[in-house]
């Protein structure tokens, strides 16, 4: 499966940035010459991992060259994610295929090049961050730099405890600092050393829900100031989508699909894809109609419109799976509603099967003749006075309805 | 009190511990962290002094640094002395019987440093190497104190692989141990009382230091 990141906005961004000179990034001392530019380095991998259990993961990912774009690693856990984060670092070694990164080569089975760790200059962030519980908050952070002249040492240090918040905090030990604070400095540690690529596996999961809240918001905040490129490991939707540029989702060892973050969340190319992304409604239907880039599905008793899906081998399946995600839909009492069928709009008859608050947010459980799902704020929930049972009409934009061949397949 | 004897002991303790240390870290360090099929026979080989009746060790050493080995031999071209009933062949013969003792207690410590600590120093660029030292080697240093101490303590007591090995040739291979035993043979229980309490306390004092030292870093 060929797989490629196309995102025009973040490539020509990009190329801006290549030429500004940004302190935190330029390379390490110990770095071959001619890498004073932040790195903008393409990485390609295809390779195979096999596992005792007789589990396998198969990879084919392919990062563009963007400066401090960020590419998600999203699945279910299981699905090989990890693995392929631990292979890209060179702590895993893949038995068959090839990982380049620029014009070295990490990793090529066939031709026994394996690249340890050590040579890759990477940074790694572990999910439990692994700081070293015998060194201090300073001595952890300084780990990596035991090359560099210690005035230049000292100042990095300085610069990256300031950046990320840990000033103050140099002589504790990893057993005395909260989650948040260990996470910062794990962070610390691995940027300091100024690696060419950040690989993070998930690395929000193991703090509590305001840290973890607080700290998403700010680690994009840092990895752009910083230029970093970075790959990131989650199962976690939220996370997947408020800090990647880029996803590629896994199931059971593979790439199912990979692009932009908008792309994928709205538009997956398969029905394994369309669950893991979360789309709330999936319901099977069958086209009944197409004109003018709109088809019309049958979904049970209704029929709804929606953008034209674009057609494979110049014709269409007629069964067609219907995705709609829950924040698409409007809710409107059914008194005062705007009645008349608009084209492209469709306006749906059902009542409400049940609420389900969570926190800001509301669920609602309609029946339209099939389940549908729609999100609702508190607010909005209490001011339209929606109760179980209620009468009401559900409205869903034909472009945010996305059909997916019915097969199951690409 | 044969002093001599206990001088012999100190000085065979210290030198099997040192010799220990040394090649039993590396050893069980890479115990530690392998991933090979045979390990496990590795494993086994070292144990197995643990096992073995001191006379069954102590007749193959025997053999082993006797003139019909090659390593005897070799060492007698060497050297120009016998290797058996003489301190180094009965160094050797401590080596092999405190084994365990030292090996055991490494390797559970290595196993029990978070393999992710050595990743992430692998990740942040250091050598394998300077790994070892920073990170795995003062994560451990409890189960490596243990193990020292152990194979001291084992060493000051032994016996049977000492009589078979090195005879009981006075400063050069009677140990504490065997002149506790000459000592009740000649019916010198007055002797051998003193001896044996100055061994009972010695021993007691080094299990302690090593529980105090394990409970410490819990």
């Amino acid at each position: 499966m060929a797989v490629s990141f196309s995102n025009e906005a973040l490539a020509s961004d990009g190329a801006a940035d290549s030429s500004e000179s940004v302190p935190l990034h330029t390379a390490g001392t110990e770095a071959p010459s001619g890498s004073e530019a932040p790195a903008a380095t393409e990485l390609t991998a295809g390779f195979e991992k096999r596992f005792p259990g007789g589990t396998m993961i198969q990879v084919e990912l392919r990062r563009p060259a963007d400066p401090f774009s960020l590419t998600v690693l999203f699945g279910p856990s299981g699905s090989g994610k990890s693995t392929t984060l631990r292979c890209l670092a060179g702590l895993e070694k893949p038995e068959r295929g090839i990982i380049r990164f620029g014009d070295e080569i990490w990793s090529d089975a066939a031709r026994g090049i394996f690249l340890p760790p050590q040579r890759r200059r990477i940074g790694y962030l572990f999910q439990d961050y692994a700081l070293f519980p015998h060194l201090c908050v300073a001595q952890n952070i300084g780990y990596g730099l035991g090359q560099v002249a210690p005035p230049e040492r000292r100042q990095r240090i300085e610069e990256i405890v300031a950046l990320l918040g840990l000033t103050g905090l140099d002589d504790r030990y990893p057993r005395q600092l909260s989650g948040g604070q260990q996470q910062r400095v794990a962070l610390a540690r691995a940027l300091v050393c100024r690696p060419r690529l950040l690989l993070l596996d998930e690395p929000l999961s193991a703090l509590d829900a305001p840290s973890r809240e607080h700290l998403r918001r700010q680690l994009r905040h840092w990895l752009v100031e910083l230029r970093m490129s970075t790959i990131l490991v989650t199962h976690d939707r939220i996370e997947a989508f408020a800090l990647g540029d880029h996803v590629a989702v896994f199931e059971a060892g593979r790439v199912r699909q990979s692009g932009s973050v908008q792309q994928v969340f709205s538009a997956p190319v398969d029905l394994a894809v369309a669950r893991i992304v979360g789309i709330e409604t999936i319901e099977r239907g069958s086209i009944v109609q197409m004109a003018d880039g709109l088809a019309t599905v049958q979904v049970g008793p209704q029929q709804l419109v929606a953008s034209a899906p674009p057609c494979r081998n110049g014709r269409l399946d007629r069964d067609v799976y219907v995705c709609i995600r829950a924040e698409d839909v409007i809710l409107e009492k059914k008194e005062g509603a705007s009645l008349p069928q608009s084209s492209a709009r469709n306006h749906l008859l059902g009542h409400i099967r049940s609420l389900d608050r969570e926190g800001p947010m509301v669920r609602v459980d309609l029946d339209c003749g099939f389940p549908l799902k729609a999100l609702l704020t508190n607010q909005a929930q209490q001011s339209m006075e929606l109760r179980e049972r209620d009468e009401i009409v559900a409205l869903v934009k034909a472009p945010a309805i996305h059909l997916i061949a019915g097969d199951g397949s690409r | 009190m044969d002093f001599e004897a206990v001088w012999l002991s100190l000085q065979l303790a210290w030198w099997t511990t040192v010799t220990l240390f040394a090649l039993g870290l590396p050893l069980a360090y890479w115990l530690a962290v392998t991933r090979w099929r045979l390990k496990f026979l590795l494993e086994a080989i070292v144990v197995l002094p643990m096992i073995l009746p001191p006379t069954v060790l102590g007749f193959f050493i025997l053999i082993a640094v006797g003139p019909l080995s090659p390593l005897g031999r070799g060492y007698e071209a060497m050297v120009g002395r016998s290797l058996a009933f003489s301190f180094p062949g009965l160094l050797l013969a401590s080596v092999l019987y405190s084994l365990p003792f030292a090996v055991r207690p490494f390797t559970a410590a290595f196993a029990g440093v978070d393999r992710r600590l050595v990743e992430a120093s692998w990740c942040l660029g250091v050598s394998r190497l300077r790994t070892f030292f920073r990170i795995a080697f003062p994560l451990s240093w409890a189960g490596i104190l243990t193990g020292v101490i152990l194979s001291f303590a084992h060493t000051l007591g032994e016996f049977g692989v000492v009589l078979m090995v090195g005879g009981n040739i006075p400063g050069v291979t009677r140990t504490v141990s065997i002149s506790i035993y000459d000592e009740v043979q000649a019916v010198n229980y007055g002797t051998a009382a003193m001896t044996s309490l100055i061994l009972l306390a010695s021993s007691f004092a080094a299990v302690s230091a090593m529980h105090l030292v394990n409970r410490k870093t819990l």
